[in-house]
């Protein structure tokens, strides 16, 4: 650490020792990924959101219950698939700049501006940030619903589907979508197209999210429709106490403990003070 | 053979009731080579934070003190103690500094929040190598064992374990888990914090 000011952006330092190490013949861990099951589906008000919860780190499952649905603004929400922390990160990152253009402008940010925020990010990064995402919401122009691809290619449609049980999730909308349909048979195609990609597609599973938008109000579901739910244990697996033999133990008292004492004068001789 | 198996190790970190417990192995390796039997990878950030970092021994080293940096610029420019919550997001963004070059180290952190109503709540998570956060209510694993670990703890945790039950359960999960992996053990080191005192054990394990 030669100084304390760090530069903004990604940081470089490790790149030659890594690739050293790559050619060493040890290939880079892997990081985890949201194999992934999110949609998107216009009705007649607005605009729903779905995802499933389970994130894994090649064939293992990190988390059962993550959350793919992030925050833009208040009318403006984005699901992601892909790498996880390249998720995490670039919607965080385009959720603060449209909080300072909404701020600069004064006026309600509109969902084409996320979009193009995100796009020309991911597009910047020649698909290396490994995002892709539903941008779905409700501004002055009405609802708008965006499919973005981690080298910043963008589609407009009505009902849209993404990750590794997209094709899954297609299969229902293209079923079952119809122009203008209601708020509740919106949100019934959308988790029954999320339940497709839970049961068929091995990325996806776990719980149900949805995300309602409309122009007056937005409705996060967490965990809408719990499938997957595990039984309670039939008995109790917890070891007796003494069981793990330890061989040493340190205790660290977090209990401030004081004692006065007092010096000079000693008690019972009180301060003059005529 | 990854990077993450050159030198070994494994952190595991689990919920109680009112308390967290964090272990990890203690053994540095070169490859299958055994160097150090006694190669701490869990440090404490606060009283009430405890981080583990297994993976490359090197990133350990560097990255424990990039977050000691850290969190003492913190204490004094807020004048108060990092919260764990807070900690992690500092963890999670000084890996994703380094996304395109990344640090080889799956941070795990445990440690008790403050509550508004200034009691303590329990808190868990840990990041992937590029600083993907997974904040579980359970346990969280990491390192070379880590898929025997999430098997073990899988069957083993329940939740609202007293502390030294909670001594228990993570002990044996560790201990068990770390038996099956090449690269993890010769002996464990355990954790567990509780709202007055932190617990520091060191295990009898097997040293194969």
């Amino acid at each position: 650490m030669a100084s304390v000011y760090s530069p903004p952006g990604f940081n470089f330092s490790n790149e030659i020792r890594n690739n050293f190490l790559l050619e060493k013949g040890l290939p880079l861990p892997k990081a985890t990924s949201t194999g992934t099951t999110i949609v998107g589906c216009l009705f007649k008000d607005g605009i729903v959101l779905g995802a499933d919860t389970r994130a894994t780190e090649g064939p293992i499952v990190a988390d059962k219950n993550c959350e793919k649905i992030h925050y833009i603004t208040e009318n403006i929400r984005c699901c992601g698939a892909g790498t996880a922390a390249d998720t995490e990160f670039t919607t965080a990152l385009i959720s603060s700049n449209m909080e300072l253009h909404a701020l600069s402008t004064g006026r309600k940010p509109r969902v084409v501006t996320a979009m193009t925020m995100l796009k020309q990010m991911l597009y910047r990064y020649q698909g290396h940030v490994g995002a892709a995402l539903v941008l779905g919401g409700v501004d002055a122009t009405g609802p708008h619903l965006f499919t973005i691809h981690p080298h910043g290619s963008t589609d407009k449609l009505p009902y849209v589907t993404m990750g590794s049980g997209s094709l899954a999730a297609m299969a229902v909308f293209e079923s079952g979508w119809r122009a203008d349909m209601s708020r509740d048979e919106a949100l019934n195609l959308v988790k029954a197209a999320i339940s497709a990609g839970i049961f068929n597609d091995l990325g996806s599973g776990s719980n149900v999210d949805a995300c309602i938008i409309t122009a007056t109000h937005t409705e996060l579901l967490r965990n809408v429709e719990m499938p997957n739910q595990r039984v309670e244990k039939e008995r109790k697996y917890a070891f007796r106490r003494g069981t793990t033999a330890w061989k040493n133990q340190t205790v660290r008292d977090l209990i401030v403990k004081e004692e006065l004492t007092t010096v000079g004068a000693g008690p019972g001789e009180a301060m003059d003070t005529t | 053979m990854s990077i993450m198996e050159l030198n070994g190790g494994s952190v595991i970190a689990m919920v109680g009731k009112d308390c967290v417990a964090i272990a990890s192995d203690l053994r540095l390796g070169n490859q299958a080579l055994g160097i150090s039997a006694n190669f701490q990878k869990i440090f404490p950030v606060t009283d009430r934070i405890y981080l583990g970092l297994p993976g490359l021994a090197t990133d350990v080293t560097t990255l424990r003190e990039r977050f000691r940096f850290r969190v003492n610029m913190y204490t004094i420019k807020e004048e108060r103690e990092i919260e764990p919550e807070t900690f992690a997001r500092l963890v999670s963004s000084t890996l994703y500094e380094h996304r395109f070059g990344p640090y080889f180290i799956e941070p795990v952190m445990a440690g008790l929040s403050k509550t508004p109503s200034g009691g303590y709540k329990p808190f868990i998570a840990a990041a992937d190598l590029i600083g993907c956060l997974n904040f579980a209510k359970d346990f969280v694993v990491a390192g070379t064992a880590s898929s025997k670990l999430y098997g073990v703890a899988e069957g083993l945790w329940e939740p609202d374990l007293e502390p030294e039950d909670l001594f228990e359960t993570i002990s044996q999960t560790l201990l068990n888990a770390v038996d099956r992996d090449a690269y993890s053990g010769w002996g464990c080191v355990v954790h567990v914090i509780t709202k007055d005192k932190v617990v520091t054990r060191t295990l009898k394990g097997r040293m194969d």
